[in-house]
């Protein structure tokens, strides 16, 4: 773009907008421009739910009731919250240190299929207590997952392999390899999904304990909530409370500095990519025992990919990332109360562009300046 | 100044590459479905929402989505979106569909059965929720229908069995319908299927011939996922097949997916290349003879009536759920329907050749096919809807695998457990685990 056609478009306005950056952000802002960023997209959202002939306070309190409107809609919710949660910390932990996991989704699929392993293999019977069932499961899912973060980790620490790339086309062979044992080898009857698991590798629900607290009926939130929120308060502690999240935040924000304090980057980069992995594996073996009960495809509507998203607007906070997941869980929610299903996609993906692209506004203030 | 406006463009610009991508998710799925039953939808244009597609056909999903409003704005009852809600004082019935309600195959069949239900059945008030994926999605989809209160909800693919099965348990007394699987609790979790195995049949004996008058005697199958419904429903072709063509032989690619417009086109063009005369599909979209258009062969859509617009296509073998579904509603409703393994005939009105049925005339392809060909072909049809030639007469014997061994001796006929099953561990006798002599693919690998 040449100078000369802008300028007289240039000159047609009486003032002139200018981003400057911003040196300091004030605590409040993030907040009011996250809130502002949401506002915005429903409004662009309701204009378009008007022009497809539909009322959209009506489609909006529809929206509302299906993911808060009742404690039963609310545990759904936090079903879908809870790997948002788990991955959401993944990636926020690896980014902390600038380490670009984009293989959240892979490590997921690997922590699914670790925790099926030990039922399929099987390494247990249909008489082993839970108490050691679900455990062992919970170790083989994370560290299936962090076997898959410590590749791409072992590849960047010795030959400074480029992080995304790896992670982000080991996400494929974790999905075919996935894939070969429901095909194949665990395939139930020629059907592409494993057997359903005896109910000693089931996570406990709320709606077990229906018979001793009768407003349980039916609800579907399940252990791996707890999971999720101990891990928050855990990624949270090392990030804050300890000389090694001390070390990783440091490289993280000035590598170079901390090469010169002495701090093992490398090492670092292995073990913060297999904890990133661990707890994306952790996610699989919460859902593949808490929700699906089975080892199939289609285990995850993209949790993964949406994780880095929850971790980006939650600032890398662990504990904002519970909140930021509990919203994108009623959104994959509300996503199913409006048919054809093409609107309240094209609404999430309105949320999302405007969420992000408010982050701009974070980094820069806007000024209007008169012209001359 | 410069600075400014550089800031300026390139922060629009970012938006717009945002918004693009982002759009970019959904349009894969309703874009590409959306594009491709343009022309069919044109011939049934009495509906207001089938018209829609017609009119912005290869439009992005949103621009598909606003275009109605002004088209259709005369009957807009909740617009032209709708919440899956219950009627107060009415009968509500719900389906959950696998791909949008105008994938021009599977889910478009189903959803037309469902508005055949609406009309049908004055006392009904129906609702759908499309593109929800097998798996977990689809349990906490059913649960929040049946909480909503839905007296009868149909699940309309193979992968929402077990979340089905799983939720009618927590709703005793909410009837569920799942299409296509093996289970059923003989109380509120009931199982339906046709015999989807004598179209096929009778799609066999036109390809057979259209190949043999072609002079070119390969023909393809385009199979979805290795489980018996797909060796059942090729091997019923083939059996047809070989009646009309006794040299013929049939190529089989798995795609491993119902529903995925790229792959579908890629399997299609594979068995074009590798020779194929004529490709049929088990998959949901029209693929197969929008290929055969571009190269000049035949194909053979399936699922949905609309499915066989363009000039390559010979025929679809389709469901015709609307009669079927209206059936259970009312038996439901009045308390006579017995949940169990529900499988239909020709005789039922669920089945569909097209180009056979009433109203209807020949595709250009079958028309030329020898007389004999087309009588032998409409007297078996007419048979099938007489109920004088069942789907267990599609496998009578004597019936050889494609390495010569005798599967079913003469005199004998498979039966429905043979029909369903790979496995005799499972109580079949002959089993489904063997391919028609003519047929050039390997048995998928059991446990």
């Amino acid at each position: 773009m040449s100078a000369q056609p802008s300028a007289p478009a240039q000159r047609a306005l009486p003032f002139r907008v200018r981003f400057v950056p911003r040196e300091i952000v004030p605590g409040w802002l993030p907040a009011l421009v996250s809130l502002g960023a949401i506002v915005l997209a429903l409004l662009i959202g309701a204009v378009i739910l008007a022009l497809v002939g539909g009322d959209p306070i009506a489609a909006y309190a529809q929206i509302a009731r299906s993911s808060f409107g009742s404690v039963a809609v609310f545990s759904d919710t936090l079903v879908k919250a809870t790997p948002l949660i788990l991955v959401g910390l993944a990636c926020a932990i690896a980014f902390r240190m600038r380490l670009w996991n984009i293989g959240a989704e892979g490590q997921f699929f690997l922590g699914a299929w670790g925790a099926s392993a030990v039922v399929l293999i099987p390494l247990v019977s249909n008489t082993t207590s839970p108490w050691i069932v679900i455990p062992l499961m919970m170790v083989a899912g994370m560290a299936a997952g962090a076997l898959w973060g410590f590749i791409p980790g072992i590849l960047k620490a010795r030959f400074n392999v480029n992080e995304i790339i790896s992670t982000l086309m080991l996400n494929y062979i974790a999905i075919a390899w996935n894939n070969y044992f429901i095909f194949g080898m665990w395939s139930e009857g020629g059907f592409q999904m494993s057997k359903t698991f005896p109910k000693n590798a089931w996570l406990p629900r709320l709606a077990d304990y229906a018979r001793s607290v009768r407003a349980f009926s039916g609800l579907t939130t399940h252990l791996g909530l707890v999971f999720a929120l101990v891990a928050a308060v855990v990624v949270w502690f090392i990030l804050n409370r300890s000389r090694w999240g001390y070390e990783i935040r440091l490289i993280g924000d000035n590598p170079r500095a901390a090469q010169y304090a002495g701090i093992p980057i490398a090492r670092h980069t292995v073990l913060v990519l297999m904890l990133s992995g661990a707890l994306a594996g952790l996610a699989g073996m919460s859902e593949i025992s808490g929700v699906v009960h089975r080892l199939q495809g289609q285990i995850s509507p993209g949790y993964g990919f949406t994780g880095i998203i929850v971790a980006w607007l939650a600032k890398l906070n662990p504990f904002a990332i519970i909140l930021v997941s509990i919203l994108f869980g009623a959104l994959i929610l509300a996503g199913r109360e409006i048919q054809p299903s093409g609107i309240p996609k094209m609404i999430q993906g309105i949320i999302l562009v405007c969420l992000i692209a408010s982050d701009f506004l974070l980094r820069y203030r806007v000024r209007i300046q008169r012209v001359r | 100044m410069h600075k400014g406006s550089f800031l300026r463009w390139s922060g629009m610009l970012a938006l717009l590459a945002l918004l693009l991508s982002a759009c970019g998710g959904t349009a894969p799925a309703t874009g590409g479905a959306t594009a491709a039953p343009a022309a069919p939808t044109a011939a049934s244009a009495a509906e207001p929402t089938a018209a829609v597609p017609a009119a912005a056909t290869a439009a992005p999903a949103e621009l598909t989505a606003a275009a109605p409003a002004a088209a259709t704005a005369a009957p807009a009852t909740e617009g032209n979106f709708q919440i899956p809600a219950v009627a107060d004082g009415k009968f509500n019935v719900a389906m959950i569909l696998l791909g949008p309600h105008d994938d021009g195959g599977w889910s478009q069949a189903h959803y037309e059965g469902l508005q055949y239900l609406e009309k049908n059945m004055p006392d009904a008030h129906v609702a759908y929720v499309e593109n929800v994926p097998e798996g977990a999605d689809s349990e906490q989809v059913i649960r929040s229908l049946a909480r909503k209160g839905f007296n009868l909800i149909f699940t309309t693919s193979f992968g929402y069995m077990d979340p089905t099965a799983a939720v009618a348990e927590e709703f005793p007394d909410i009837t569920f319908i799942h299409v296509s699987g093996y289970k059923t609790n003989n109380a509120n979790f009931g199982n339906l299927f046709g015999a989807m195995e004598s179209m096929k049949y009778l799609a066999g004996m036109l390809a057979g011939a259209r190949a043999k008058q072609d002079s070119n005697p390969k023909l393809g199958y385009m199979a979805t996922f290795p489980i018996p419904e797909e060796l059942r429903l090729g091997n019923a072709f083939a059996l047809g097949m070989r009646k009309t063509c006794p040299e013929c032989t049939l190529d089989v690619r798995w795609i491993n997916t119902w529903h995925d417009p790229v792959k579908e086109k890629e399997g299609a063009a594979s068995l074009f290349d590798a020779g194929a005369q004529v490709v049929f599909t088990g998959a949901d979209t029209p693929a197969s003879a929008d290929v055969a258009q571009e190269k000049g062969r035949w194909g053979i859509t399936y699922d949905w009536s609309g499915s066989c617009k363009v000039e390559r296509c010979l025929t679809a073998p389709y469901w015709n759920w609307g009669p079927i579904y209206t059936k259970i509603a009312q038996d439901v409703k009045a308390g006579t329907y017995k949940p169990g393994f529900d499988y239909f005939d020709a005789n039922s009105g669920g089945l569909g050749l097209y180009g056979f049925m009433e109203g209807q005339t020949p595709t250009k392809g079958v028309a030329e096919l020898p007389a004999e060909v087309l009588q032998q072909v409409k007297d078996t049809l007419a048979k099938m809807q007489k109920g004088d030639f069942t789907r267990f007469d599609v496998f009578a014997g004597p019936i050889k695998d494609n390495t010569g061994k005798e599967i079913v001796p003469a005199g004998a006929k498979l039966e429905q457990a043979d029909l369903d099953q790979f496995d005799s561990k499972t109580g079949c006798k002959y089993c489904m685990y063997w391919w028609a002599e003519g047929i050039n693919a390997e048995l998928p690998k059991l446990n």
